[in-house]
């Protein structure tokens, strides 16, 4: 574990605070221990990433050992262990999406961001991950973009994202491409029949 | 009781055996890492598959309880194959590096590699590296050779109490590491190295020292503390190397507190070895005649009854009976083997012992801990209390210090006065005692050791009785002792006479001239500066506070180098084994004290170590049955009278410096420099 500057002090918002307090709620007296992931979860978005102020802070609160609650956060990809830029680009280099063209969704990245993997950009807008498959494979390529996935991508729509992100705004998720969720590409092969209640529209 | 059929051999076990213990009933041996019978089951690291019949693939063994009619095949081609597949995995990241591993020659993956490993690689990709480790100053680390097996992660949770260590990272990236990679807290920290099974975890002290094969092992008895843990002493020529438990169900299990593990440079450290007298102020090396003379003249100046003798915590039963035989023939009384001025009295045995037993105290389902810190004045037996306390049948309460035992307890305070409400029923824990099967208590040294103790041992004497502690095949009555030879010293009667003299007045009459000469054997813990001019001799085995004031020193033996009888806090009465010999001069104390006896002209009626034990059962039959526990029968004892507000606490407070091997130790030093002198200051944790 590398180990990064660390705040001396964590502590959830009031509003953060009411949210893991009902989360703790929902679990039977003596098993508080299983709000651990939502709560490190609640952290991170908070901070954008785990800090050990805030492991200990939620160690405390479950009334666990830290090194308990570190285990769990360091186990999950998801949960970050470095301050991260305020968006966080995750594009997926596995398989499915390799062979539809990650390569180029990668280098388009990397040049619109300024940064090679597990970066931030210099406006701290932007930190740059490289992940293993998110389960889109069926609109490869695809990035993630905080919690929403950008599929269908080119290098190009790639670039607008980034782009749009740059400008404050947030660009609509899915299929960049047209495509209705995961529907085939240029309309349906089979089943012809049947029709889609957005294609009528 | 389900039965089952294993390589072919039928065998019933109760429900919820595992097929791993199962086999190991019929003597099967079936290969294993992370699986510890004393630990948690985790199945992670699957060196222990096997067949079983109906079962697609070959399972875990450790993990899988048995069944009604299960066949299970150790021995099959498949069986082989199987874990031939998980060797391999285990060696892709392992870097065979046993010719510079201190655990090679004693380490399960290079046996288990003997069995079932390939005779070379098929695997030309990186091996991983691992950063070392801080575990403090301890253990050693070679994080590289790690096999994930958690079994240090487990006994740090689990046995130890002290959550700090855990797996970080997954798969290929996991490492073990302590929280923040800062030095894990513990007692019984040592015995992380035998638990783990490779050379990851090794002694740090003793690291490039030795190679397991040269050393030869003594079979002896742990005399650090009163608990009388089994060990096993491990030297080379005539150096104690390190010292590991041996497996003693009754008493330490198979743990080792780390004192009793690594205060052992301290047995080669500030020895004395040369009979020393004080002439012109300083102490001069010498003969032993000439020690004895010098010796015998000033006794024979010296007035009847102006002698007196402290036994220290260390003197064995064989040194106490003739140090006491030498007193009765020197007409003196004034003898007492309690340092710490505890307020025990010999006679009634069940006044002094721990009645419930070690193993006992996992049947209390209530317990009440009086002025005592077990963890750090009995680290094993505290693991002990720990274990039952898991089990979630037994409550704890606390009138004492207010610390970290590794366990939850309900502190009621640290006046002694709540005792008094117990005993009188008026305190709602008497009804959690007097409600509980069997409940118990522990005094610690530190409740009788005050000049109130007496009146303290009374009260805990009441509350054993009012709420029901005593009866029919059941005393929870425990007193919990320190010193290893206190019990035996108690058992031989080795307190004042009539008209004698206790520990404060012996010092107290020293200071004001009142007294002659005094022995010390091993004592160092007393107020070695108020003593006056007495002339004072020292037998024991170290340069410590004793021997710096002694007018004579007369070089003795430590509980490695003899063959001696000590009684620990159960009242077990257990032996060492001569593991080196004294070094230079020094001889076993019991030999010194009959020497002085001759020197005297009052020689000893002994001069065997078997006439010496002889006279020990004569003195008290506990002494001939050796390794038992005899349940002592109960009685009256401790004053009636008020006690004192004075808080209760622990007499100990460094863990790592309590006697001279320990602060002898540079070892036990460094454990002072990095986890402060104060062990009870340690923080009440939430964990748990
Ligand atoms: S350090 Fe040793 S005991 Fe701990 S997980 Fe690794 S191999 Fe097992
Ligand atoms: S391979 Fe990229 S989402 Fe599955
Ligand atoms: S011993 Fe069974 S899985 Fe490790």
């Amino acid at each position: 574990m590398s180990m990064h500057e660390q705040p001396t002090s964590f502590a959830f918002t009031p509003e953060y605070l009411a949210k893991a307090n009902i989360i703790i709620a929902r679990y039977p007296q003596g098993r508080q221990q299983s709000a651990v992931m939502p709560l490190l979860d609640l952290a991170q978005r908070q901070e954008g990433w785990v800090s050990t102020a805030a492991i200990e802070t939620i160690a405390a609160m479950l009334d666990m050992a830290p090194i308990r609650v570190q285990e769990v956060a360091t186990f999950y990809t998801m949960y970050n262990h470095q301050p991260m830029g305020k968006h966080h680009v995750q594009v997926c280099t596995n398989i499915c999406c390799q062979l539809t063209g990650s390569d180029g969704i990668v280098d388009s990245l990397k040049f619109a961001l300024g940064v090679e993997f597990g970066d931030t950009s210099k406006d701290g807008l932007f930190t740059l991950s490289e992940v293993e498959c998110l389960g889109a494979c069926a609109n490869a390529p695809m990035m993630q973009i905080d919690d929403d996935y950008y599929e269908d991508l080119t290098p190009e729509s790639a670039r607008a994202i980034i782009d749009a992100f740059r400008q404050g705004q947030t660009p609509k998720p899915g299929p960049q491409n047209g495509r209705i969720n995961s529907a085939p590409e240029g309309g349906p092969t089979t089943l012809t029949t049947l029709s889609f209640s957005s294609e009528k529209a | 009781m389900p039965k089952l059929t294993i390589d072919g051999r039928e065998i019933e076990v109760e429900a919820g055996t595992t097929i791993i213990q199962a086999a190991e009933l019929l003597g099967i041996e079936i290969p294993r890492f992370c699986y510890h019978e004393r630990l948690a089951i985790a199945g992670n690291c699957r060196m222990c598959l096997v067949e079983v019949e109906k079962m697609p693939k070959p399972v875990a063994s450790c993990a899988m309880p048995i069944n009604e009619g299960m066949v299970v095949k150790t021995n099959t081609p498949t069986v082989k194959n199987a874990r031939q597949g998980v060797m391999e995995f285990l060696l892709l990241n392992h870097p065979l590096d046993c010719p510079i591993c201190d655990q090679g020659g004693e380490c399960d993956l290079q046996d288990q590699a003997m069995a079932y490993g390939k005779d070379h690689s098929r695997c030309d990709e990186q091996k991983r590296a691992v950063d070392k480790k801080n575990f403090g100053p301890l253990i050693e680390t070679a994080m590289t050779r790690c096999i994930q097996c958690t079994r240090c992660v487990r006994f740090a949770n689990e046995i130890a109490g002290a959550p700090e260590l855990g797996a970080l990272g997954r798969g290929e990236h996991m490492e073990i590491t302590t929280y923040l990679n800062q030095a894990l807290d513990s007692e019984l920290s040592g015995n992380l190295i035998d638990l783990c099974p490779v050379g990851a975890l090794t002694n740090k002290p003793a690291s490039f020292t030795y190679r397991s094969w040269e050393l030869k092992s003594t079979e002896s008895v742990d005399a650090m503390d009163a608990l009388g843990s089994a060990i096993r002493i491990d030297t080379r020529g005539n150096q104690v190397i390190r010292i590991l438990p041996r497996v003693n169900d009754d008493v330490n299990e198979e743990w080792l507190s780390d004192r009793s593990r690594f205060a052992c440079d301290g047995l080669s450290l500030q020895r004395l070895d040369k009979p020393y007298v004080r002439r012109d102020g300083k102490l001069a090396a010498t003969t032993w005649s000439d020690a004895l003379s010098v010796l015998a003249a000033k006794v024979k100046s010296s007035m009847t009854g102006r002698m007196a003798f402290i036994a220290g915590d260390h003197s064995d039963a064989e040194t106490l009976v003739a140090a006491k035989d030498l007193a009765a023939a020197m007409g003196t009384t004034h003898l007492d083997c309690r340092q710490d001025g505890a307020a025990l009295e010999a006679g009634l045995r069940a006044s002094y012992l721990f009645n419930s037993t070690i193993a006992g105290i996992e049947h209390a389902d209530a317990l009440l801990i009086v002025g005592s810190n077990p963890r750090i004045e009995a680290a094993v037996f505290n693991a002990r209390v720990r274990k039952r306390w898991l089990t979630g049948k037994l409550k704890v309460a606390v009138i004492g210090p207010k610390v970290d035992l590794t366990y939850k307890y309900e502190w009621l305070g640290d006046n002694p006065s709540i005792l008094a409400d117990i005993a009188a029923g008026t305190h709602p824990f008497a009804a959690t005692l007097k409600a509980a099967a069997n409940p118990a208590l522990i005094l610690g040294q530190g409740a009788v050791a005050r000049t109130d103790g007496s009146a303290v041992l009374g009260l805990a004497r009441k509350v054993a009785d009012t709420t029901g502690m005593v009866k029919d095949g059941w005393n929870g009555f425990n007193v919990l002792h320190t010193a290893a030879s206190r019990v035996g010293a108690l058992d031989l009667g080795f307190v004042p006479g009539t008209g004698g003299k206790n520990v404060a007045e012996i010092v107290a009459a020293a200071g004001k001239g009142e007294l002659d000469v005094l022995f010390l054997l091993g004592a160092d813990e007393i107020d070695i500066s108020g003593l006056g001019s007495t002339f004072v001799v020292y037998i024991g085995s170290h340069g410590d506070f004793g021997a710096h004031r002694a007018d004579v020193v007369l070089p003795g033996a430590a509980y490695t180098e003899k063959n001696a009888t000590f009684v620990n806090t159960e009242g077990r009465v257990q032996r060492t084994r001569l593991a080196t010999f004294p070094p230079g001069e020094a001889k076993e104390d019991w030999k010194v004290v009959a020497a002085v006896a001759e020197a005297l002209g009052k020689a000893l009626p002994y001069t065997t170590l078997s006439q010496v034990r002889e006279r020990l059962s004569a003195v008290n039959p506990v002494f001939a049955q050796i390794d038992m526990v005899a349940p002592a029968s109960w009685g009256t004892f401790g004053q009636d009278g008020s006690v004192l507000p004075q808080p209760l606490t622990s007499t100990i407070k460094t863990f790592y410096a309590v006697d001279p091997i320990s602060r002898s130790s540079k070892t036990m030093a460094q454990c002072q420099a990095a986890f402060g002198e104060d062990q009870c200051q340690r923080k009440t944790g939430t964990h748990g």
